[in-house]
């Protein structure tokens, strides 16, 4: 579950303001709004790598608003997906297990059942470099999931790839949410994404926040409107 | 007479014609050729100059095998030294905001900058002030081979901050922070995802330090003095062997200095990061 109250967030000259809203656990929350809206802001706050002016955020019923990023238990897939050039696609799946201190074997049995789940049992043993942008957003995925985070956050995760690759992805999301009963903040600049992935879904515009109705759904679940 | 309306014939623009571009390339290429050959010229006459029988002469005195000893160990001991302050200082500076970071900066190209002579002058002033003449006399750096390593550091270790600097800007924060968010602390996400990700800026800084180690002399003679088989270097040698009128022995030490910095020169073109070394020195 992720409760955001009062939520201010400054990023030099650009802020968020007094923002509230929830996602109910195991829920799907979207979050739309355009380039420079201050969609990454926030889940920069969330995920603890932004400072928060005031306000608080919950996360999985506890208060994280100024825990460290790796205290918060949030699985972030950022948009560039970040990977690290220099590991191996295992080595990324392995990367928050090891360093968990999980036994060897548990992590193999980890590494195996992601890889099964994304599709990357081939890919396994290759570095970042030359992968397509869907098996990159997998494997991006993959390591944001290892540990069994109860939050998933991504950051506009299909905004790069082709349709095809998009549709095999919403596919994905699915499976993955069914299977890990994760709670999701995903945000999209697309209405159609996000009408085929949220249960809810959220708009923000030059920092300020407000609910959209999902087509033929009833009205979101909302705590709370941002001004 | 009433004036006629501006009228744009339909034909106007397959009626331009260009003139043909060889003028142009030819006059960039004879102006950019002229230091390209002086480069060139320089290497063939320093080569036509001397001859199998000087290098072995050369080669075979005491005093240049010791120059080459000292400078060999000098260097690398400055280039780990370099890299020991440039990592944190090059990051540090790339990542992260703080009081007086643009004083930091500004310090930071004054040894690019500064005349090395003037390095060396400064360097001796300061171990005549009482904390460092205490060291000096507990160590004997002055006129001894430590001040041939600190002459050496202050001023590579300036190019090799500005390599790191130019290095962690060129790799995105990003992948750090989803290694925060994946449960490492700062530190971990530096060795683990940071580190890796900069090594071949790390071998790119390391070896511009130690060619600049190699080629500085102006800090050294003032700072080391030029005694031989005590604190002579490589480019002290060229100057000594200069100074007595043995050409060919000087010929023969600079050759081997061309060779050196020839073989840094294709490490970093083979094995570097995408930072050159114009970058890497940009105040």
């Amino acid at each position: 579950m992720i409760v955001v109250s009062n939520l201010t967030v400054h990023a030099g000259a650009f802020s968020i303001t007094d923002v509230s809203f929830e996602v109910p656990a195991g829920a799907y929350g979207v979050l739309m709004g355009k380039t420079g809206s201050g969609k990454t802001t926030l889940l920069e706050a969330l995920c603890g790598l932004r400072r928060v002016a005031s306000g608080s955020i919950t996360l999985m019923g506890r208060d994280v608003t100024h825990l460290k990023p790796a205290e918060r238990g949030v699985g972030y897939v950022p948009q560039d997906r970040a990977l690290f050039s220099t590991m191996s696609i295992r080595e990324h799946l392995a990367f928050a297990l090891v360093l968990r201190n999980w036994s060897e074997a548990d992590i193999s049995r980890r590494v195996s059942e992601l890889a099964e789940l994304l599709g990357l049992s081939k890919l396994l043993d290759r570095k970042p470099r030359g992968l397509s942008g869907g098996e990159a957003q997998r494997v991006a995925l993959g390591r944001a999931l290892a540990c069994r985070p109860g939050i998933l956050i991504l950051d506009e995760p299909l905004s790069a790839l082709d349709e095809e690759t998009r549709l095999e992805m919403y596919a994905l999301l699915k499976t993955v949410r069914e299977q890990t009963h994760v709670t999701a903040l995903h945000v999209t600049h697309s209405r159609s994404e996000a009408e085929q992935l949220g249960d809810m879904i959220f708009s923000i515009e030059r920092g300020a926040f407000r609910p959209l109705e999902k087509a033929g759904a009833p009205k979101s679940r909302l705590a709370g409107e941002g001004t | 007479m009433s004036a006629q309306p501006d009228a744009v014939p339909s034909s106007a623009q397959a009626s331009i014609r260009v003139g043909s571009d060889i003028p142009f390339y030819v006059c960039m290429c004879l102006l950019g050729s002229t230091y390209v050959l002086l480069i060139a010229a320089m290497l063939i006459a320093d080569l036509r100059y001397t001859t199998a029988p000087h290098l072995l002469q050369a080669f075979g005195s005491p005093e240049i095998r010791y120059a080459i000893k000292l400078s060999l160990i000098s260097c690398t001991i400055t280039t780990i030294l370099s890299l020991w302050v440039a990592v944190p200082l090059g990051y540090l500076l790339s990542r992260h905001d703080f009081p007086g970071k643009w004083l930091v900066d500004a310090l930071l190209d004054i040894p690019i900058v500064l005349p090395p002579l003037v390095i060396g002058l400064s360097l001796l002033i300061l171990f005549q002030t009482p904390l460092f003449r205490s060291l000096d006399d507990a160590f004997q750096v002055t006129y001894a081979v430590p001040s041939v390593i600190v002459a050496q550091f202050a001023v590579a270790c300036a190019f090799a901050v500005r390599t790191m600097r130019v290095t962690f800007d060129q790799i995105s924060p990003r992948s750090e922070q989803v290694a925060l968010t994946l449960g490492c602390s700062q530190a971990q996400a530096f060795w683990m995802v940071t580190l890796p990700e900069a090594r071949r800026g790390i071998l790119t800084a390391a070896t511009l330090a130690w060619a600049r180690s190699l080629g500085e002399f102006g800090p050294i003679l003032i700072f080391s003095g030029a005694t031989r088989m005590r604190t002579e270097v490589l480019s002290t040698t060229v100057f000594l062997e200069l100074s007595v009128g043995n050409i060919e022995a000087a010929v023969a030490v600079s050759l081997l200095m061309i060779a050196a910095a020839v073989i840094v020169l294709t490490v970093v073109r083979l094995f570097g990061s995408d930072v050159s070394f114009g970058k890497a020195v940009e105040p």
